[in-house]
């Protein structure tokens, strides 16, 4: 079970009355990319919260690399390399490309005398070649905040990649993001996975996309795990299909 | 540019420098004035650049003055017998134990205030917003009322410290001169600061804390010596201070919450949050309108001085430097996509 980056075993999360995940069970591969579908409100978004620590889980278990994380605040986790995007992105509005690069860069690599350090030529450059690579070097210097939210989406992403993450969560990368963009975006995303090794773990609304990455697909309905498997089992999955057409 | 910039910050020194003797009916004013500057500053290295709104930091003024008076006047005397005298001219301090312990004094209550702050400082960042302002007023008039029933340091009297040793205006430029040192090292350390990563991650605690923290930047850490070296400049002021005004009690002086405490805030928003020269102007201005005001419309200076507190939180809330970057984008380096400055316009 060493291939196993995240496990998450039985876990469970309530607002109030709302049951948003009950009992979700499923692991991520390490170095794979590994695809989270499901209708609006299925509570998708609620168990990658619970993975990075952003709210306590009611039951069940987290694991990262093996150790337990399901205790530990955000940073922690963000700490020990596993990042993650928000559905309706945060950048640092008020700063511009390259700042919001810099601002990125991994801080638990650094002691304190380092952060006392102004930044270097290679972080410059870093930042420089990671808006290159997501398309967006042209726009560096504007402020982020004027950018569209697509862009800004990019930018959020180059800004994890900047992180140097082992494992990435990506809430919706291509909601809002230009369709005659996607196919680069969907290029870059395994690039991404395949050249800087980074594991991916992508919640998708966008069938095409995920079907085209994902080498497994989990599917979560009225918070629970409705389906698992590879993108042809899913996609051929009765139950996935009625929960999306039961949806709509 | 650079060589602009040169000419500018020469400039700025040779007028520190020639000040006091070029204008010496103003000593006393010169010297409040980069006090002024110093808690300016310092306000704003939290308020400004790290999005957290202290109404406390007069705290360590007080403490600041308190703590450099105890050094001071222990390395010599028992404190509690020279209070219960109240300094009373019996105790003599020469010119050793008065430099020494100014310096001592004025050091330790630098370094007292930085602990301090990471103690206050862990007990209220959990707090945002206004709940962090009002937390930190808290412990500032807690403070006070605490120091004022503290009869070993003097309680409600306050403390008596030596006279300068040598004649009164060779006193007031020693004086200016002590408080423009600190005044000059803590822009320099400001100026230097912000330049840094360290700096980038305050601000981005300012822009956006949840994100940081996603970002797995260790913000509480930061928070805490990010107001420890506020603290320190403003303990250091604190115990200049003390000396300078060498009979000083707890609410009035000390922990003055209403005057001191507020002006800071006030000068940063006149001047321009979360810049660096920002603080600088809006000090010089403040002190400006406030010396002003006290001297030729005596009886309504509080209201002249209530007056501009709402006009700039209400209409100015950018600041000097705010508004020359909003109408100079270019001279800031600030780009704008020419896109959407046609949709605005
Ligand atoms: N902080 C919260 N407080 C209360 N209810 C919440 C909270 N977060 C999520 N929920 C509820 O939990 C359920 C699951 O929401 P979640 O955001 O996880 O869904 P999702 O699968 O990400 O949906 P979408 O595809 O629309 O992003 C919804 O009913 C939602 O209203
Ligand atoms: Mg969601």
């Amino acid at each position: 079970m060493s291939d196993i980056i995240i496990n998450v075993q039985n876990v469970s999360k309530s607002f109030g009355g709302v049951q948003a995940n009950t009992n979700v069970t499923m692991q991520v591969e390490t170095g794979g990319i590994t695809g989270l579908i499901g209708p609006n409100g299925s509570g998708k978004t609620t168990l990658f919260n619970s993975i990075v620590g952003y709210h306590p889980i009611d039951g069940g278990s987290i694991q990262f690399e093996g150790q337990e994380i399901s205790k530990l605040p955000v940073q922690q986790i963000a700490r020990r390399g596993l990042l993650r995007t928000f559905q309706q992105t945060r950048i640092y509005g008020a700063m511009n490309g390259i700042e919001n690069m810099l601002i990125s860069l991994p801080h638990r690599k650094m002691k304190i005398w380092d952060a006392l350090k102004t930044y270097t030529r290679e972080d410059y450059e870093r930042a420089d070649h990671l808006l290159e690579f997501v398309g967006l070097y042209e726009k560096r210097m504007l402020k982020s905040g004027d950018l569209s939210f697509g862009q800004q989406k990019l930018l959020e992403f180059a800004m994890a990649l900047m992180n140097e993450p082992t494992c990435l969560l990506l809430d919706e990368p291509t909601a809002g993001i230009n369709p005659t963009l996607i196919n680069g975006l969907i290029d870059r995303l395994k690039r991404a996975n395949t050249e800087f090794g980074i594991t991916l773990f992508v919640i998708e609304h966008n069938m095409r996309v995920i079907m085209n990455m994902a080498e497994t697909i989990y599917c979560l309905a009225h918070g629970e795990l409705l389906a698992q498997g590879t993108p042809d089992e899913i996609q051929n999955d009765q139950r996935v299909i009625d929960a999306y057409l039961g949806a709509h | 540019m650079a060589k602009n910039k040169t000419i500018l910050y020469a400039a700025i020194l040779a007028f520190t420098f020639i000040a006091p003797f070029a204008f010496p009916a103003f000593g006393t004013q010169l010297a409040t004035l980069w006090l002024m500057i110093i808690v300016a500053l310092t306000w704003d290295m939290t308020g400004g650049q790290m999005g957290y709104n202290s109404l406390g930091n007069i705290f360590f003024y007080g403490t600041g003055m308190y703590v450099a008076a105890l050094i001071s006047i222990g390395m010599v005397y028992d404190i509690g017998d020279y209070t219960n005298a109240a300094g009373g001219g019996i105790y003599k301090f020469t010119d050793l134990q008065y430099f020494g312990g100014l310096a001592l004094g004025v050091l330790g209550a630098g370094l007292f205030c930085s602990v301090v702050a990471v103690v206050i400082g862990y007990l209220t960042f959990g707090l945002r917003g206004p709940y962090f302002a009002i937390g930190t007023l808290g412990v500032a008039i807690a403070a006070g009322e605490l120091v004022s029933n503290w009869d070993w340091v003097g309680g409600g009297q306050g403390i008596a410290l030596p006279v300068y040793p040598g004649d009164l205006d060779t006193g007031k430029i020693f004086f200016y001169f002590l408080f423009a040192a600190v005044g000059v090292s803590t822009f320099l350390f400001a100026k230097w600061l912000y330049g840094t990563r360290f700096g980038a991650a305050i601000n981005a605690i300012r822009d956006d804390e949840e994100k940081a923290d996603a970002m797995g930047i260790h913000t509480l850490r930061y928070k805490l010596y990010t107001w420890a070296m506020a603290a320190f400049f403003v303990g250091l002021a604190g115990g200049i201070s003390a000396f300078q005004l060498i009979h000083f009690e707890p609410l009035e002086s000390a922990y003055q919450t209403i005057n001191l405490g507020i002006f800071m805030v006030v000068c940063v928003l006149l001047g321009g949050k979360g810049t660096l020269w920002g603080p600088v102007i809006g000090a010089i201005l403040f002190h400006l309108f406030k010396e002003v005001t006290w001297n030729y419309l005596l009886g309504w200076q509080w209201v002249a001085l209530g007056a501009l507190i709402v006009v700039t939180v209400v209409y100015f809330q950018d600041g000097v430097m705010g508004y020359l970057m909003h109408r100079y984008p270019e001279l800031f380096g600030i780009k704008v996509d020419e896109k959407t400055r046609e949709e605005v316009a």
